[in-house]
């Protein structure tokens, strides 16, 4: 049983490297859909924009309120502004976006390439002479890479936001103080760092979701089993990698 | 007569499962051919083969003197433009209207300005009786529609070689006229063509020969004349489903 499955995830982890490659080489050369990447932008980016904003927001709140009275106690609330945006930035933003993507994104991209799938329409593309990978994939996993990042990065930014309304409302901290206290935090690397990261959840979930589109072979039911997977695979592969991912970046930046 | 299409000891297998096991016949130019066979045959699985949607074991597909079977799929692109397949659902891209769906092909891989496309469009549109269709989602149309716009769409680059599946299945009497009214009048643009059928008085109407499937094998291979003879009992049963319906 567990021999079984490991062969099945070996096998699957062999096909995702493929499939990472064919779209490296498809990214980089002719015909590139230029429309159907703004498309993709428009409707992932741009679609995830409002829930990124809020669910940044509210971390921003949250977090400055619980460090607040938390820290109070020892006397420590200088330290809010600092910890709240750091934290934030190099982790909060990332998984709960990448998190927040996954769900929403990687189901989608999933949902919609196994219907695809399962009525011919892949096979339509091929047998008029062009390639899924460069119709279907490309575009969707480039505006994931493009927009997954920012979001993070606008996520963090709304949670800063948050922060600084919080900290005066509640312990009275000048804004200007805050906004200083985290700018003396952060560095471009903590910005650059975050994006990285998210750059390569972004190549998890839909790489995950469309190599399980195209694996979807029967029905509806097909294409249900098929984004619950990629929603639980992306999510765990996030999670584990980033200790990794951020364990590097602490040694290449710290 | 040219031949334009020849498969030669066509095997494929699905895992264990056996679907061919040595199919051979030609099609000449010009000549339309049907393809008959029980349900579970192996005719989509074979027409898919033709232009390399499935990758076969073994044997041959040689489409003007040139093999085609061991092309890598960007070298098969080319040859897909000459060969159109046209599926048996239709699978017509349901995300956009049908004019995209027929100017689809003609973007890819013609240079023509957009006006050319939009003209070249409402011809096929009018040539698969469709006029008033362009503006329509895939969603808006009937079962036999849905079909008329995959052929209009198949039929966009000019191919050689059109492949049809099961065109007429599933399509009321009416639409079935429409059908194998198209498909004759590709017939006399000089089209080849194959068109797998499991309606024989269709196949009579339009076909200049037909090929019988069976166990993996072609059973029969000859005129219509030769099939409305035949003595053979395997032959006889597709004669005798067609008096049952
Ligand atoms: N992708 C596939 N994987 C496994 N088996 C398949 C696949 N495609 C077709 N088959 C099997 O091949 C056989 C022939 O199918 P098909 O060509 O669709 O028959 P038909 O003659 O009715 O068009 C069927 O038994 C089908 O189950
Ligand atoms: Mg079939």
């Amino acid at each position: 049983m567990t021999i079984t499955k490991f062969k099945e995830n070996l096998v699957i982890t062999g096909e995702l490297t493929l499939m990472f490659r064919d779209f490296l080489v498809a990214s980089v050369t002719k015909p590139f859909y230029w429309g159907r990447l703004f498309e993709q932008i428009i409707h992932l980016g741009i679609g995830s924009l409002s829930i990124t904003v809020v669910i940044g927001f509210v971390t921003g709140l949250l977090m400055t309120l619980q460090f607040g009275y938390g820290l109070a106690t020892f006397g420590g609330t200088l330290y809010v502004p600092g910890i709240v945006s750091v934290s934030l930035l190099r982790e909060l933003a990332p998984i709960f976006t990448s998190l927040l993507i996954a769900g929403r994104i990687g189901s989608g991209i999933s949902a919609e390439i196994g219907a695809m799938n399962v009525t011919q329409q892949v096979d339509a593309i091929r047998a008029l002479g062009t390639s899924p990978m460069r119709v279907l994939v490309v575009p969707r996993m480039l505006a994931a890479i493009i927009s997954l990042p920012l979001l993070a990065t606008l996520s963090a930014f709304m949670g800063i936001i948050g922060g600084i309304i919080i900290a005066y409302l509640e312990f009275n901290m000048p804004m200007g103080f805050y906004v200083n206290k985290v700018l003396a935090f952060l560095h471009f690397s903590d910005v650059f760092g975050s994006m990285l990261k998210c750059s390569f959840f972004a190549v998890i979930i839909s790489l995950l979701a469309c190599y399980k589109g195209f694996k979807t072979t029967e029905g509806t039911k097909g294409v249900g089993e098929a984004t619950t997977w990629v929603v639980v695979r992306a999510s765990i592969t996030i999670l584990i990698s980033d200790f990794f991912l951020s364990k590097i970046l602490l040694l290449l930046f710290a | 007569m040219e031949t334009i299409l020849e498969v030669k000891n066509l095997a494929k297998s699905f895992d264990e499962k056996e679907v061919h096991r040595d199919v051979s016949f030609s099609l000449a130019r010009g000549e339309t051919l049907g393809l008959l066979g029980h349900s579970g045959t192996g005719k989509s699985v074979l027409l898919r083969s033709l232009i390399g949607l499935e990758h076969i074991d073994r044997g041959q597909i040689i489409y003007r003197n040139r093999r085609i079977d061991d092309l890598t799929e960007t070298e098969l692109f080319p040859v897909r433009t000459k060969i159109s397949y046209s599926f048996q659902s239709g699978a017509l891209f349901d995300s956009v209207s049908v004019f995209e769906n027929i100017a689809y092909p003609l973007f890819e891989h013609t240079k023509l300005s957009e006006a050319e496309v939009a003209r070249k469009v409402r011809e096929l549109l009018r040539i698969v009786n469709l006029e008033d269709a362009e503006d329509l989602m895939p969603s808006d149309l009937s079962g036999g529609m849905q079909k008329r716009v995959g052929l209009a769409r198949s039929m966009a680059l000019d191919p050689d070689i059109l492949l049809y599946d099961e065109p007429t299945a599933g399509l009321d009497p009416m639409n079935i006229e429409k059908v194998v009214d198209l498909i004759n009048r590709c017939r006399e643009r000089g089209f080849s063509g194959i068109l797998v059928t499991h309606d024989i008085p269709v196949a009579r109407r339009v076909c200049d020969r037909l090929v019988i499937i069976n166990e993996g094998q072609v059973h029969f291979d000859g005129s219509v004349a030769e099939f409305n003879s035949s003595d053979d009992d395997f032959v006889k049963t597709f004669l005798l489903n067609e008096r049952a319906v």
